[in-house]
């Protein structure tokens, strides 16, 4: 792997919703400035808040740590929180196991999972019910993948 | 059509002003208010109509590059709400008419200014 340029990292805090997504919209700022293509920063971003609030809602908070070099964004987001106990469950569309305080605020659809996969190159999710859970996502600034 | 000329053309009130509406441009209008299901569908330039007034659909608006989020109904929008988007430059309108009705009528008027 090539010496990244840009290190960030973040902490993400347990159901608090006036920070929730700061993160993202910070590493997506700068993408911009750093002039990654549209395309790119929408979909590293989307991902990333995805990630982010899943962190936020089930994980009890957790950490964001963002690389950036050259040809790709690199961003791991981990938590301690219970862990998914059936992934390619957790991974079809519409499954949620999100409560309905936060589905009163528009969240709990059972598409941040699927969302992560259809934004990034490449998602890595490593889980382990009452351990927590580490999604790593790369997206490559001149993939041509279209949302 | 710009989000000024939409808003004037529809009687809709701008209720975050970032100073950007006169050159945000509406390409299209989507409606939903389950946020992921917005994230994904959203695309840059759409008018977005939800009826939640929280914060995360500051976040959703910026991260997917909707032109203005339309709130149906006469809505209040929380104040915390309405700073952030000041804040991240997320231009909020206040429509007196039901999320169908102001889908309607974004669509007539992009379909007019053809």
């Amino acid at each position: 792997m090539k010496k990244a340029v840009i290190v960030r990292d973040y902490t993400i805090p347990a159901n608090d919703f006036t920070i929730a997504g700061e993160a993202s919209s910070n590493v997506r700022k700068i993408l911009t400035q750093l002039g990654v293509s549209p395309n790119v920063v929408k979909r590293a971003s989307i991902a990333m808040y995805e990630a982010e609030i899943n962190a936020v809602i089930h994980g009890k908070g957790g950490n964001a740590h963002v690389e950036i070099d050259e040809n790709k964004i690199y961003i791991v987001i981990s938590d301690e929180g219970p862990g998914i106990a059936d992934l390619e469950l957790a991974m079809q569309e519409g499954y949620s196991t999100a409560p309905d305080s936060i589905r009163e605020m528009g969240f709990g659809a059972g598409m941040g999972l699927s969302n992560m996969k259809k934004h990034a190159d490449i998602l890595d999710i490593d889980t382990e019910v009452n351990r927590g859970t580490t999604v790593h996502i790369t997206v490559y600034f001149n993939s041509d993948k279209k949302i | 059509m710009t989000v000024k000329e939409l808003s004037e053309k529809l009687g809709y009130k701008i209720i975050t002003e970032t100073g950007d509406s006169t050159k945000t441009e509406i390409t299209g209008v989507y409606a939903c208010d389950l946020l992921s299901h917005a994230m994904a569908k959203i695309n840059t330039g759409d008018v977005w109509v939800t009826v939640h007034t929280n914060l995360n659909v500051v976040a959703v608006a910026s991260l997917t590059e909707a032109s203005c989020v339309v709130i149906p109904e006469n809505i209040q929008i929380e104040e915390q709400t309405i700073e952030r988007a000041e804040k991240k430059g997320v231009i909020f309108l206040s429509a007196p008419v039901s999320a169908a009705r102001v889908c309607y009528d974004v669509l007539s008027v992009l379909r007019e200014a053809k």
